[in-house]
């Protein structure tokens, strides 16, 4: 045995777990913007195809000095709010009735099923006679695409809570309503929080939806405007706001989680 | 308070899985039940407990519970069945709000049962920095808290390693001599049995009757690891249950 060759062991393990390394995500963008500034600027990419990103921040200041930014996010953010938290709501209440009645679940789950992959713009003029073509259509459509996700999310984070768990609460005979308090909401809150990312990201795209019908300000509707007048520089200045805006959605999510979840393992 | 089931006959559809089950419960002792794998213990504690209704048969409550007793059926499962969200004392503290309680009594009552099964250092601990052995301690600690009549427990130290398995079973040996509880006490580990039962309640394989009750009466802090004594009773015990697990091993495989 002395004299045979020895080898090291090879290595077979590691991968397959990818983590998250800082500045990487914003190398990309500086890189993609630095592509489209050059590429503007030498003609390589012409004016038609796409705004040079300086002339995109330099309209972007201008509707920053002149408080036409905040004339038009005022109302965008309280359709928003309004809508999301709207569906939100009754997406969580019902979510759970479905998690936990039988008659409920048989009867709604085949309806939401039916209902989520409807595309809501297009039942708009619906909503529009019945609620009216101001504010009221709008808040529904957004209350509307915000509802199903949210339902889906949360009878299925519902599901998912440990039986054990529920049965722990009976045996020490704590109540209905304390058990859904103190355990199946608490526990399926890492699910609600999932779905919420989704369905406000849904809310975000509904929005531009909801105001092309008779919106005067609103990101939306300076968008549509925009890109009606194919002007590209406001056309992008608008989808950034909506990034932005998105990106501050999944921030302000991601701080909830840390700190409602930080119990996870 | 005594526990008596009378009767007691089992069936999930068609599947039989208790038969004939009468059993005494006397208040101040631990009865320990063992079988094979599958002849219905959990179903029975479950039944015992309410959490489950008997297809035939009862389980009745003799005397009332003593006093101050909050939760005279009280659980610790196999998987501890802790609330991941809060903290030790938080979970403590579950059973104790149902009840309206005078302020400060509920504080006063997780001290105490925090001191009496070593956990002061851990209230504010969420469960997931704890190991097994403490989890499954809080869990005791929680079920101390409603001041039980009777104390179930599914195979409390099944998920556990041999060494914390000891530690937990001198702890449980020594708060019921401090304060004696009664206790049904479901294990697949008859060295277990032997060292917490006052009595043994040997089920045969499903549909689950009882074999035998073995009663022991040296007193719990006497019984010693290896004791030669209770080795004699073990053996016996596992005679007892050889053919009958390895009956039941073979029925799994023919489905
Ligand atoms: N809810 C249920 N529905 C249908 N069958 C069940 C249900 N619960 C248990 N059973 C069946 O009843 C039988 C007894 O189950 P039980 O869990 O009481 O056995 P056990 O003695 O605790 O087994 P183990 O030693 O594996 O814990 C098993 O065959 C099981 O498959
Ligand atoms: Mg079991």
């Amino acid at each position: 045995m002395a004299d045979q060759q020895a080898r090291p062991v090879p290595f077979r393990g590691g991968g397959f777990r990818p983590v998250s390394i800082r500045g990487v995500g914003l190398a990309v963008f500086v890189t993609l913007l630095l592509l489209a500034e050059w590429g503007t600027r030498t003609g390589w990419i012409s004016a038609l195809t796409l705004p040079r990103p300086s002339d995109v921040v330099a309209t972007f200041g201008e509707l920053w000095t002149s408080g036409m930014l905040f004339k038009h996010l005022a109302p965008s953010l309280t359709r928003l709010a309004v809508g999301a938290s709207l569906g939100v709501a009754v997406g969580v209440s019902t979510g759970i009735l479905i998690g936990l009645f039988s008659y409920i679940r048989s009867g709604l789950v085949p309806l939401v099923a039916a209902l989520f992959p409807i595309p809501k713009i297009a039942l708009l003029p619906l909503f529009v006679i019945w609620f009216g073509i101001d504010e009221g259509s709008k808040y529904a459509l957004i209350a509307f695409g915000t509802f199903t996700p949210t339902v889906v999310a949360t009878y299925g984070a519902v599901d998912n809570v440990d039986r054990t768990l529920i049965r722990m609460g009976q045996s020490f005979g704590m109540g209905w309503f304390s058990i859904v308090r103190k355990i199946v909401l608490p526990g399926a809150m890492p699910g609600i929080l999932s779905g919420l990312r989704i369905s406000l990201a849904i809310a975000i795209i509904l929005l531009v939806a909801a105001e092309m019908l008779g919106a005067e300000y609103g990101i939306g509707a300076y968008i549509l405007e925009a890109g009606s007048l194919y002007d590209l520089e406001r056309l992008f200045a608008g989808v950034v706001v909506l990034s932005l805006l998105g990106v501050v959605v999944s921030t302000v999510i991601g701080q909830i989680e840390k700190r409602l979840l930080g119990w996870r393992v | 308070m005594d526990l008596r089931v009378e009767g007691l006959r089992h069936a999930y559809d068609a599947l039989p899985v208790l038969e004939g089950i009468d059993l005494d419960i006397p208040s101040g002792r631990i009865l320990c039940l063992v079988g094979p794998s599958g002849c219905g213990k959990s179903t029975l504690l479950r039944i015992i407990g309410g959490l489950e209704r008997p297809t035939e048969g009862k389980v009745l409550q003799v005397g009332a519970p003593p006093e101050g007793c909050l939760n005279p059926l009280t659980y610790v499962f196999q998987d501890f069945a802790l609330l991941p969200w809060r903290t030790v004392a938080g979970n403590i503290r579950l059973g104790l709000e149902e009840h309206r309680l005078p302020p400060g009594r509920a504080d006063e009552i997780v001290a105490d049962v925090l001191a009496r099964t070593n956990l002061s250092d851990f209230a504010d601990a969420l469960p997931k920095q704890l190991s097994g052995g403490m989890k499954q301690r809080v869990a005791i600690a929680r079920a101390l808290a409603v001041n039980p009549a009777v104390m179930l427990l599914d195979e409390p130290l099944s998920a556990l390693d041999a060494q914390t398995r000891e530690l937990l079973m001198e702890d449980l040996i020594s708060l019921w001599t401090r304060q004696p509880f009664t206790a049904v006490y479901v294990t697949h580990n008859l060295a277990e049995a032997v060292r917490l039962g006052h009595s043994i309640a040997v089920l045969s394989r499903r549909p689950g009757r009882i074999r035998e009750i073995v009663t022991l009466d040296k007193p719990l802090a006497e019984r010693i690891h290896m004791d030669a004594d209770l080795e004699a009773v073990q053996e016996h015990l596992w005679t007892m249950m050889r053919e009958e697990a390895r009956a039941a091993d073979a029925e799994l495989l023919n489905g």
